[in-house]
């Protein structure tokens, strides 16, 4: 402890409190403070980056969600929209052959009718055409017969026979 | 640019000059056994050695790089002067090579003053100093009020500079780059520890801004100027008890003026204890303020110390050995205990920073029960 | 100086020692069983441990 004392240097420890207390005000204007505030800075920079990240992710996280939800609608919508489709093109093909089953049938009828009414004036045609010719045949036959008395009488015979027959 | 360049050629002349340092102390011993093996015992080696290493440990007021014994036996220092400031009926300023290395007694103005075991005395022109009986250690003459720019104080004074050099850059790099650059990348780790090992934990979020100048500045000072104490420089600041003194009375300020009603009643009254209980405390807890700061001061100032003997004490066995087992055994146990010494540096630097941030905690301690 | 002052200084000095020594292993005893928490173990064991030491030096130089 003596020793201690007697190596005290007053001089030694003047200077050091002096240069030390200058060092250390001149350190903390010029070097710890503007250090530590870039320091900080920095780190609530990091910190803030990290944060805007994380939201960027969950926003990311949203919009993939929604987009999922938007395909999802949008493949439903599209089915929906195939089925309805394919429910309009059959029931076209249907009516479509309805349709034509109908005209169809209705042509077949016309025809039928037509075949029908021709028929009958080809017949009409046939039968006056006939009664035409058989006149002039019995006209012929009447011109021929009636030159002869006997003959004339069989006819009319005949013909009378004929005509109950008929 | 230019500035850059110039810190570099400071930087690479501090270098040289440690190394051309390293070389003379090797001529200084080489010295001190020429001088021992010219017909003088081993116990005058002994005894040069244990004057080496005290004169080592001393402060001094001249700049001295090596001295030896030349050929014709007298003793040559190398080195330069340093101003002597003295305060004896007004300021008194001469070059202290005016006392020839403690050989002469120097003349200023019509005072005599006389260097004694490293310490100047008032003396007549004849340079008398007067004893005690028995006792030649401490002159009974008057001892002037010593300013004087010795050693320590230049080394002091560098290592301020230094510190303020590289520090400031560092902060000037932070306004171009948020990355440190250069020799931050190295140092803005150490202060981010400091900062959030000892600064936070021990003191709080909420205070610990404020104690942050002195706990980076005096982390940082210790170390480099116990880093510098080990080169072959040797210029030991830490180990002067001034120097740990005014660091730990600056600890013990800071502590007592930040104190907080809190710190106060801890200490005079102390709660949740018996009233004969607290007044017994009082005294106690008040010496404990004191101690504090005062086992700063010794822990540092004993570490330091101590290490510097035994390693010098050690170096200096090499040459009393004689053989090559001994000498090579001591040069192997001083390079590890200069290794164990460069950790101690760093270890002293720390602990004196924590338990100063564990004593600024305990005085802005908000009130909590117990 | 009868030296005694000298013994006196060693006993602490061992004293201190053991005391140091014994924080020491109990503080490693500590971080094994709890390595998380080595960070404020080490705080508390050098801050015990620079007490201690205090005391020893205040032996080394009252002696």
């Amino acid at each position: 402890m003596e020793k201690l004392i007697s190596e005290f240097s007053f001089g030694l420890f003047f200077w050091q409190l002096f240069l030390f207390v200058g060092l250390v005000l001149l350190l903390w204007k010029f070097a710890w403070k503007p250090i530590l505030e870039a320091v900080n800075s920095r780190e609530d920079g990091i910190k803030d980056a990290l944060a805007s990240a994380e939201n960027a992710k969950k926003e990311m996280q949203n919009l993939q969600a929604d987009n999922e939800k938007l395909l999802k609608e949008a493949r439903a919508e599209r089915e929906a929209m195939l089925k309805e489709a394919r429910e309009i093109k059959e029931k076209m093909i249907a009516d479509a052959k309805e349709e034509a089953q109908a005209q169809a049938g209705k042509m077949i009828a016309q025809a039928e009718e037509s075949i029908r009414s021709e028929k009958q004036a080809a017949l009409a045609e046939l039968k006056n055409q006939v009664a035409t010719i058989s006149v002039e045949i019995a006209e012929k036959v009447v011109h021929g017969e009636l030159e002869d008395k006997k003959k004339q009488l069989s006819l009319v015979d005949k013909m009378l026979n004929d005509v109950t027959l008929n | 640019m230019r500035r850059k360049f110039s810190i570099k050629k400071i930087t690479l002349l501090l270098f040289l000059v440690s190394f051309v340092a390293v070389s003379q102390h090797h001529g200084d011993e080489a010295g001190h056994k020429e001088a021992t093996t010219q017909g003088t015992s081993e116990d005058a080696q002994k005894k040069s050695i244990k004057d080496y290493i005290n004169h080592h440990l001393l402060d001094s007021y001249d700049f001295g790089l090596y001295s030896y014994t030349n050929d014709e036996g007298e003793k040559v220092h190398v080195g330069f002067p340093l101003p002597v400031i003295l305060w004896d009926d007004g300021l008194k300023v001469f070059s202290s090579s005016k006392f020839h290395h403690g050989e002469e007694v120097a003349k200023v103005g019509d005072n005599y003053y006389k260097m004694y075991h490293n310490k100047i005395y008032k003396t007549d022109a004849e340079g008398t100093l007067n004893f005690e009986e028995g006792d030649h250690e401490h002159p009974t003459n008057v001892k002037p009020l010593d300013f004087s720019i010795t050693k320590n104080v230049v080394f002091i004074f560098l290592v301020s500079l230094l510190m303020f050099i590289v520090f400031s850059r560092m902060a000037k790099s932070y306004k171009k780059n948020p990355m440190p650059k250069g020799a931050g990348r190295f140092l803005e780790p150490i202060i981010l520890f400091i900062r959030d090992d000892i600064a936070i934990p021990n003191i709080g979020k909420k205070h610990y801004k404020k104690y942050m100048g002195f706990l980076l500045t005096v982390f940082f000072f210790i170390w480099i100027i116990n880093l510098l104490g080990l080169t072959p420089l040797g210029v030991n600041v830490t180990n002067n008890i001034a120097v740990t003194f005014a660091l730990a009375l600056i600890t013990y300020l800071i502590t007592t003026f930040t104190a907080n009603k809190n710190y106060w009643g801890h200490i005079f009254w102390m709660p949740g204890v018996p009233w004969p209980m607290k007044i017994i405390l009082a005294p106690i807890e008040l010496l404990g303020t004191i101690i504090k700061p005062f086992s700063l001061m010794i822990r540092l100032y004993a570490n330091i110390t101590a290490g510097h003997i035994v390693l010098m004490s050690i170096i200096g066995l090499m040459f009393l050995f004689k053989n090559w087992l001994g000498s090579s055994l001591s040069f192997g146990l001083a390079f590890a205990l200069a290794l164990l010494e460069l950790l101690v540096a760093a270890l002293q630097a720390y602990i004196f920073t924590m338990l100063s941030a564990l004593y600024f905690g305990s005085a802005v301690e908000e009130h909590h029960d117990h | 100086m009868t030296g005694l002052n000298f013994i006196g200084a060693g006993l602490i000095v061992i004293g201190a020692g053991l005391g140091i020594g014994k924080i020491g292993g109990s503080a490693m005893d500590a971080i094994a069983r709890q390595p998380e928490a080595s960070g404020k173990i080490q705080t508390a064991m050098l801050i015990a441990a620079a007490l201690i030491e205090g005391i020893g030096f205040a032996a080394l130089f009252a002696a």
